[in-house]
């Protein structure tokens, strides 16, 4: 593609028709300056960024504090604030999607049908592997430690490496709308589509790249949970005694190691297709794309327990917090997050029951997706009977978590409609799916996680979340996905096609109004949910909950201060039974200080993880564009930290025992001073993290 | 934490003088390897399903009959398999406590074996590839190169780990870090050898017993 000329060999494939900007000074209508716009957010954003930090001074600080920081905590609000700023990237385009298919009904519309298609590649991509991925890695990173007694993950330093290949993904993702075009062929990217003689620009390999790198530290952040869980538990901490949470987590973690690998492989054969010339999945020579087509899904139908999962473990810990109850059916629970974790490997199929197998192997499949609705349907009565009696609180997590509960059952049963071959033949490819699968991920993925979100920020920041607008935002996000996806239950029902550009049946224009309507709302839930972290932080001295437990909670993460200190744990706790702060409360054990405080060994920050991903990233960006000499720097950037970085050894510090008992002693005093609050007075001023335990 | 028992698990580390808390934290470095490997392990079954659906892809052009030397994949696998000896070698003066020298030794033995290997799939490859056996050429073909190549590039990146660990017995001496990393990369090096022990099976004695036949 490239000449032998000099700029050829700087810059690849690059020219000025990359820029969004030139584009639309070239042609100027609607669709090319939408792309422009969006293309400027992303340079504004960023340069705005980048003052104020300059101007806050205060690079010092996030990069020693930050960036650098091996700290599981630190990293999981980091993986979160990647989290959040992706989900507004792709809510705001989906509420594009919806605009451009209320608008097109007999018309084109205002986006262009290329553009469009980037549009939902995009969204479902971003949603997928740069929102819930790196939001429930990061919950996960944060809570699980805490969780089970220990003062890091098992490996701080690849946890650092796999955060920061999510950031360069995330970074490419953004690249793409100020550099060139992203892919056009869906979040699945379906060959022969996307091999290179339908999609020859820089799309595909945006797609390709970006998602490698997502997979890569999802892969690693997967071994890490799990090596975490299984060998670092707090003595006394047997499985059993686990929160749920931490089951549900290690359950992902197993689906992550087994189920990235799947997606690695498409991705690199369909890479290899595009550079190498090979025909894995072309459609000549040999090539075959049904093989592509259940390597993805090999992937694609695990992942949707691996988003979902760490979800039900946040329903768990919340509906039992606030109800004041025991979880009913632990044991089961337990069972039900194992047997979904097994039987999600054996329903693959069900992605394609059109695509040409023997009616038998589909009933095979259909029939085991259906058996996957047994422990799911488990679950749920286990959390209606956790309610049941209890003393329920309606915060705004456990509104969330209500609305899942009703909201997740429906989808439960339209699943049950798709996994039916002969009924999957006549919605296959239609928005019946599109509300399908939101009905699931919205209500499973996105609620628990800013369920898990509202519920452990006092624990993270020392300071409850406003309710108010919790409930005003989790309202918007409960009526908001009804208005915008029951009516796609109709259309597609009707036969409107998903990922459809234009509309030709005038009689689907109410439905599609409404479920814009719905998309305005949501994005007013998004909104209100960033009102509500600046109002929190504005009014965050009313609300302190330093002692650390404002809900009266019962795992281990709750009896430290909040936020935790830098170590966890004076010293690692000593389980006796499960929910084990709840029974040290009520035995009178907890805030006790400790006989004997000891130096702690962490692990030192350092720059090693930055260099590596965001170098993986440059590479990517250097594969998309054909800029081999950058990819080749690069690529011997990444190698050569990873050896540096084996060689180092002053990678601990210690603190001194003296640090951690005034940090204690001063804790401790606080707790001693503190009122406790009673539980129907927990939304109010008065609660300062200590919680009475005597009823 | 308790359920790690005080006994060392793994052969070839003797870590008496470290306090418990290093011992605790070699289980969980060498345990999340073994996770790592599963996760490869999947990669390799991966490709070597798709080798199979692919072995009757041939789009007209040459197959395994043709291309395969079964003669020297045999010597290949010897290699191989003596540096999994010579590994083995290593191991054992890492855990007895021979001289330095001995275990760096036996480590560039190991090395040489694998580069070795890598030389001769290398000229395997260039000589099918002057035939116009290119993996461009059938999906059969990419199938091939990739299978056996991403073990090619397994076994290249295994190497320079060699390498390193060469260089940081001489310069760090054996501190429970390198240990530690010797112990992986001896997993990493066996686990090669198994996945060649299939490759060997699958893709050459597989290719002897259809000569030439279709799929
Ligand atoms: C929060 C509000 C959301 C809205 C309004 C929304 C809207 C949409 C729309 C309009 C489409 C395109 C439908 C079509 O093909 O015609 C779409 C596709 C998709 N969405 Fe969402 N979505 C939302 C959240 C999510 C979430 C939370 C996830 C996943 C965690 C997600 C994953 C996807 C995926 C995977 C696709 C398919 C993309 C493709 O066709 O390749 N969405 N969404
Ligand atoms: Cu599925």
């Amino acid at each position: 593609m490239t000449g032998p000329t000099i700029t050829g060999f700087l810059l690849g494939s690059l020219s000025w028709g990359a820029l969004p900007f030139v584009r639309a000074w070239r042609e100027p209508n609607i669709s090319e300056i939408i792309g422009a716009g969006a293309g400027s957010i992303v340079v504004i954003g960023a340069v705005v960024t980048i003052a104020l930090i300059t101007w806050l001074q205060a690079w010092e600080y996030l990069w020693t504090q930050w960036f650098t920081s091996l700290d599981h905590k630190k990293i999981g609000i980091m993986y979160i604030v990647i989290a959040l700023v992706m989900l507004s990237r792709a809510l705001i385009e989906a509420v594009l999607i919806r605009s451009q298919q209320a608008a097109a009904i007999n018309g084109p519309g205002f986006v262009e049908p290329g553009h469009f298609a980037q549009l939902f590649s995009t969204h479902g991509s971003i949603m997928i592997f740069f929102m819930a991925m790196p939001f429930l890695t990061g919950m996960v990173n944060y809570v699980v430690p805490l969780q089970i007694g220990a003062r890091d993950m098992a490996f701080p330093y690849l946890n650092s490496v796999g955060l920061w290949l999510t950031a360069g993904g995330s970074g490419l993702m953004m690249a793409s709308l100020v550099v060139g075009e992203f892919s056009t062929g869906g979040w699945s990217g379906y060959p022969p589509y996307t091999e290179l003689n339908f999609s020859g620009g820089p799309g595909p390999d945006y797609w390709i790249w970006a998602i490698t790198l997502a997979s890569i530290g999802s892969t690693t952040a997967g071994i890490n949970i799990a090596c975490t869980i299984y060998k670092f538990r707090a003595p006394g901490m047997t499985f059993l005694r686990m929160p749920l949470f931490c089951w549900t987590a290690v359950c992902t973690a197993i689906l992550m190691i087994f189920a990235m690998p799947p997606l690695t492989v498409a991705t690199a054969l369909l890479a290899a297709d595009r550079y190498l010339g090979t025909h894995f999945f072309t459609d000549d020579l040999g090539g075959n794309m049904m093989n592509y087509v259940n390597l993805f899904w090999l992937f694609g139908h695990p992942e949707v327990y691996i988003v979902v999962l760490p979800s039900f473990g946040v329903y768990s810990e919340v509906v039992s917090a606030f109800s004041s109850k025991e979880l009913y059916g632990y044991k089961s629970l337990v069972i039900a997050t194992m047997a979904i974790g097994v039987l999600s490997f054996t329903v693959w199929l069900h992605h394609f029951f059109t695509m040409g197998q023997s009616a038998d192997i589909n009933a095979v499949f259909g029939i085991a997706t259906m058996a996957i609705a047994i422990p799911t349907g488990v679950k749920i009565y286990d959390w209606i009977f956790t309610m049941f009696r209890g003393e329920v609180r309606f915060t705004p997590p456990m509104v969330l978590s209500l609305a899942f509960m009703v909201t997740f059952v429906l989808g439960g049963f339209t699943g049950v409609i798709l996994a039916t071959p002969p009924l999957n033949y006549m919605v296959h490819n239609t928005l019946f799916v599109v509300a399908h699968f939101h009905n699931m991920l919205i209500p499973g993925t996105l609620y628990g996680l800013l369920a898990g979100y509202m519920y452990w920020f006092p624990k993270a920041f020392g300071f409850r979340l406003n309710e108010r607008l919790g409930w005003i935002s989790a309202g918007c996000w409960i009526t908001g996905f009804y208005l915008a996806f029951f009516p796609l239950y109709v259309l597609g029902a009707s036969g409107m096609a998903r990922r459809t550009h234009e509309v030709f049946d005038p009689a689907f224009r109410p439905w599609l109004y409404v479920a814009l309507f719905g998309a305005f709302v949501l994005f007013t839930a998004l909104v209100t949910l960033f009102v509500q972290l600046f109002v929190s932080i504005r009014d965050r001295h009313a609300n302190m909950v330093a002692v650390g437990d404002p809900w009266d909670a019962r795992g281990l993460e709750w009896s430290v201060a909040a936020p935790p200190p830098e170590w966890n744990f004076a010293v690692i706790p000593q389980v006796e039974s499960r929910d084990a702060f709840y029974w040290r409360k009520r035995n009178r054990e907890a805030y006790k200080p400790v006989d004997h405080y000891q130096d702690i060994e962490l692990p030192k920050p350092s720059a090693c993880g930055v260099i590596v991903g965001l170098s993986a990233a440059a590479c990517g960006f250097g594969l998309v564009w054909r800029i081999w000499w950058l990819v080749a720097l690069f690529g011997a950037v990444v190698v050569a930290t990873v050896i540096i970085r084996s060689f180092l050894r002053d990678v601990t510090r210690t603190i001194p025992a003296a640090e951690v008992e005034a940090f204690d002693r001063r804790w401790l005093a606080q707790a001693h001073y503190a009122k406790p609050v009673s539980r129907q007075r927990e939304m109010s001023r008065r609660n300062e993290g200590l919680a009475e335990w005597t009823a | 934490m308790d359920s790690v028992g005080p006994q060392l698990r793994h052969a070839g580390l003797n870590l008496e003088d470290d306090p418990r808390e290093s011992r605790h934290q070699v289980e969980s470095d060498v345990f999340g390897f073994w996770i790592f490997l599963m996760s490869d392990a999947v990669i390799f079954a991966l490709l070597f399903a798709l080798y199979g659906t692919m072995l009757g892809a041939r789009a007209g052009g040459p197959g395994p009959a043709d291309e395969f030397k079964i003669g020297s994949a045999f010597v290949e696998t010897l290699i191989l398999l003596t540096s999994s000896f010579t590994f083995g070698m290593t191991s054992l003066c890492l855990k007895r406590d021979h001289k330095p020298q001995r275990l760096t030794l036996w480590l560039a033995l190991t090395l040489l074996l694998g580069l070795a290997f890598l030389g001769m799939e290398i000229h395997d490859f260039v000589t099918m590839v002057s035939h116009g056996a290119t993996a461009s050429r059938s999906a059969f073909l990419s199938g091939f190169f990739v299978l056996v190549g991403v073990h090619g590039l397994h076994v290249t990146f295994g190497s320079l780990w060699i390498l390193v660990m060469v260089a940081q017995v001489a310069t760090l001496g054996r501190d429970a870090k390198v240990k530690i990393n010797l112990i992986r990369l001896s997993l990493f090096w066996h686990f090669l050898d198994v996945i060649w022990v299939a490759i060997f099976s699958v893709v050459y004695l597989q290719g002897l017993i259809v000569p030439g036949g279709g799929s």
